[in-house]
């Protein structure tokens, strides 16, 4: 793996990738992830190489190559390891895991071992949080990792032994499969009527066929289903304004991006309802006349994907998925394209982009993705809970569905549970619980705080705990984090905040430079330089960067610094100095540690 | 009714626009001055900067990249929306490195200009003085990124002979920046140069050995008051 290719083999290797993906530039991030396989970098010399055999802009290869978390400019080492720094992860222990990395490899975090064999790496939410601290290394997944588990992690490392060596795969459901074969839990601790009741494959799909595509489409709209992945749009409207679009194909795409730190209920989803998401998306296809349908699965799930792509060559082999399916006129089948470590991209028109093999960058609305989306086709995006919903309803009915949840805010919702809690896992429950019934379900006591809906939702407070869980209250697309009273909440506040700055794009401005800005803000305020002054400031910037950004993700990402200061002021009341009326950002001490640090010596600054 | 016209209330002025329009070009064509900093003549609109915000329904949404609908009632001339933009012009200053005094674009830059006009007398945010890069190795144009405010004009508007993008944007979230494609030098040409700086916004894309080729106090802005 360390031996360097010369420019002729790497030009000849870079041409059989590119071959094997048949020079379509729509697979770059596939291709893109082969060479960082290979070379464990995406170098200059690659991307040159890329954009020609792909006779593409070699700036377009390069702009996509280092928008991914999961690309590197240089050598991310033999053996990559990312450590998740979430809230649920740090809370967890993942400080430890993160020092025993450093003090085993004797290197810091963001460094390689001299020899590039192992290199230590920080991500976001690996969609994990009941079961950290986790990690990835070369894509395998180790849960709730310890000093020392770290240590035995190392010592093969060194050894080179392969990675899967070292998993102990868990028993429970299908983690257990040969081809998944994980270290990860599914702890399914609720089930209900929709998703994980008794599901047969076919059922649904020869029930929707016998209503219709347009009846299902009407039916879907009879159910009152909503969106399941946060924003909550109608998805009959959404499936209804794709079918009604002018089109010579459509594409209908399954949206296992989960990115919202806390939330893992699509992992659990596509590995125990694995035919079922499929079949859900077969529906879809024949409700809106697609022909193709895309599973975008975000890149920290890669260890799912043969689990996946067995799954869609059995259904294929019982005609439920190809072509002439079920002996009807009905073709469509469905193929995978992978993220590589981007939030972004789990916004619907930054997913189709990513799809595209480009930069994860919003699209500007109109046109919505429903008239102009993949390819310029038709699209409909939907999360893979919102489509086991349409399927249960296909089957039961809508009244049936109706039934379920409030008036307003129909069926059942998959809550991902994590932090201080006894039963941290994945409940289903009807719309309409208040924040304690669910406490109380996953035996959570001591409770200062609940993230609802993830960062980019609200935190609330005790006060607030008879609020209700549907889309007219407390919305949410099923992250559930409890934070036990004893804990900090601000560097809470500061670690969300940090991931909404790392996660931006970058394209618009308010979010771009204001997220930067917040975050400087709340630093302010935890050194002890904060005054009553720079709350209101905060504030402002906060609404500032809702109101004028281009996506959900800079409209939502101020959420954690404005509704703690909301629901939580006493906590930052604490902070800021009551004395005085201004205090400058600017810090002597900081100012001159470069400077310090260049001339080796310690700064000598006079007290007032 | 005119074929093709829609009526659009900008202000409580009601104003026949061009179906198709956007709310800018829509309201530019009766002389209301949305201002925009991003959007350049018939480039696709971006909406990077968002500077041409408007409220529409109680709904904040750019003027650029937003066409005209039937009966639109667009609010633009209000405190609110004032503040609004002129956040985002403070913002813009203080994420990068801008003195004005030598800059070779005084005077005829955009960014300035809206200072100016929205009356910026020191930003209501921090300085970041981020450590950006100067790229001078190409030929003909010199990329002072400390200037750039990733408009995306250039990767608009500057292509190779043979249509491939020639800027474009690399890596992400407050790191993003614009980056040239140095592989093929030929496309570069002096006149690729010229016409990078001429419609970058700000002193960003500097076309090499022209400095003051317009003197001070005759350059774009000098002498106008209004956009």
């Amino acid at each position: 793996m360390s031996m360097r290719s010369s420019s002729g083999d790497l030009r000849a290797e870079i041409r059989a990738i590119v071959a094997s993906h048949e020079g379509d530039a729509t697979e770059l991030l596939a291709i893109l992830r082969e060479v960082q396989e290979r070379w464990r970098s995406v170098s200059p010399e690659a991307i040159t190489a890329i954009a020609e055999e792909l006779d593409i802009s070699r700036i377009h290869v390069e702009g996509t190559a280092t928008f991914y978390h999961f690309f590197s400019e240089r050598h991310a080492g033999n053996y990559t390891v990312y450590v998740n720094t979430s809230t649920t992860a740090e809370m967890a222990g993942a400080g430890a895991v993160i020092d025993a990395f450093e003090r085993e490899l004797g290197i810091k975090m963001g460094g390689n071992t001299p020899d590039n064999c192992v290199g230590l790496r920080s991500t976001s939410c690996i969609g994990m949080s009941d079961q950290e601290p986790a990690i990835l290394i070369n894509g395998t997944v180790f849960t709730e990792v310890s000093p020392a588990r770290v240590k035995e992690l190392v010592a093969a490392m060194r050894a080179q032994l392969p990675i899967s060596s070292q998993v102990r795969p868990s028993e429970d459901g299908n983690n257990a499969l040969p081809q998944i074969r994980a270290e990860v839990r599914n702890h399914i601790r609720r089930r209900g009527p929709v998703i994980f009741a008794d599901y047969t494959a076919g059922e649904a799909l020869r029930r929707a066929m016998e209503l219709g595509s347009l009846e299902v489409v009407e039916l879907i709209k009879a159910s009152g289903l909503r969106g399941r992945g946060g924003a909550g749009f109608p998805t009959g409207q959404k499936w209804g304004l794709c079918r009604a679009a002018p089109a010579d194909g459509r594409t209908v795409i399954c949206n296992v991006d989960e990115g919202e730190p806390g939330t893992f209920k699509d992992r659990v989803l596509i590995t125990e309802r694995t035919e079922m998401v499929l079949e859900a998306m077969t529906i879809a296809g024949y409700a809106v006349e697609a022909k193709e349908g895309i599973l975008y699965l975000r890149g920290e799930y890669a260890y799912l994907r043969p689990h996946l792509e067995k799954t869609l060559a059995e259904l294929r082999s019982r005609q439920l998925l190809g072509r002439k399916i079920l002996g009807t006129r009905f073709s469509f089948d469905i193929h995978i394209k992978q993220g590589a470590g981007a939030y972004i991209c789990g916004e619907e028109s930054a997913l189709i982009e990513s799809a595209e093999g480009k930069r994860g960058q919003p699209r500007n609305r109109p046109p919505f993705p429903v008239t102009s989306g993949y390819r310029h086709q038709p699209t409909i995006v939907n999360n893979p809970e919102t489509l086991c919903c349409a399927l249960r309803a296909v089957l039961k009915g809508a009244d049936w569905f109706r039934a379920l949840g409030t008036a307003a805010s129909t069926g059942v919702k998959l809550l991902s549970v994590a932090g201080d809690c006894a039963e941290p896992g994945v409940y289903e429950v009807e719309w309409g619980l208040t924040v304690q019934d669910v406490l109380t379900l996953c035996k959570a006591t001591d409770v200062l705080a609940v993230q609802v809906g993830g960062p980019s939702g609200v935190c609330v407070s005790e006060r607030q705990f008879q609020r209700k869980l549907c889309y007219s209250d407390l919305s949410t697309g099923g992250a559930f984090t409890i934070f036990g009273k004893g804990r900090d909440l601000l560097s809470i506040v500061h670690n969300h905040m940090e991931f909404f700055r790392d996660e931006s794009c970058g394209f618009c401005v308010p979010c771009r430079a204001g997220n930067v800005l917040l975050v400087k803000s709340l630093e302010k305020i935890m050194m002890g330089a904060g005054t009553a002054g720079d709350l209101v400031s905060i504030r402002k910037l906060g609404q500032l960067v809702k109101t004028a950004s281009r996506c959900g993700l800079g409209q939502t990402a101020p959420n954690p610094l404005l509704t703690t200061l909301d629901n939580f002021p006493e906590h930052y009341a604490d902070k800021v100095r009551s004395d005085v009326d201004f205090i400058s950002q600017f810090s002597l001490e900081h100012a001159v540690v470069d400077a310090c640090a260049a001339a080796n010596r310690k700064p000598n600054l006079r007290k007032e | 009714m005119e074929q093709g016209y829609i009526k659009v209330t900008v202000d409580g002025v009601e104003l026949m626009a061009k179906e198709g329009q956007s709310i800018v070009e829509a309201a530019r064509d009766h002389s209301i001055p949305i201002p925009t900093l991003c959007d350049y003549k018939s480039l696709p609109a971006a909406g990077t900067c968002r500077i041409c915000t408007v409220k529409v329904s109680g709904r904040f949404v750019p003027g650029c990249t937003t066409p005209v609908t039937y009966g639109m009632m667009v609010e633009y001339d209000t405190p609110e929306l004032v503040d609004l933009r002129k956040g985002l012009i403070e913002m813009l200053f203080v994420e990068g490195n801008h003195m004005c005094p030598s800059c070779e674009k005084s005077g005829s830059c955009e960014l300035q200009h809206l200072a100016y006009r929205f009356k910026v007398l020191a930003p209501r945010f921090p300085f970041l003085f981020p450590q950006r890069k100067i790229e001078a190795g190409l030929p003909h144009l010199l990329i002072e990124h400390n200037r750039c405010i990733q408009c995306l004009r250039c990767v608009r508007g500057v292509k190779a002979k043979d249509g491939h993008d020639l800027f474009g944007f690399v890596r992400r979230g407050n790191d993003i920046r614009i980056t040239v494609d140095t592989s093929d030098p030929e496309s570069l040409t002096e006149r690729t140069a010229q016409r990078a700086m001429d419609i970058c916004p700000v002193g960003a894309l500097i076309k090499k050995r022209t400095a003051f080729s317009v003197p001070i106090g005759q350059r774009r802005f000098d002498h106008e008051d209004e956009p």
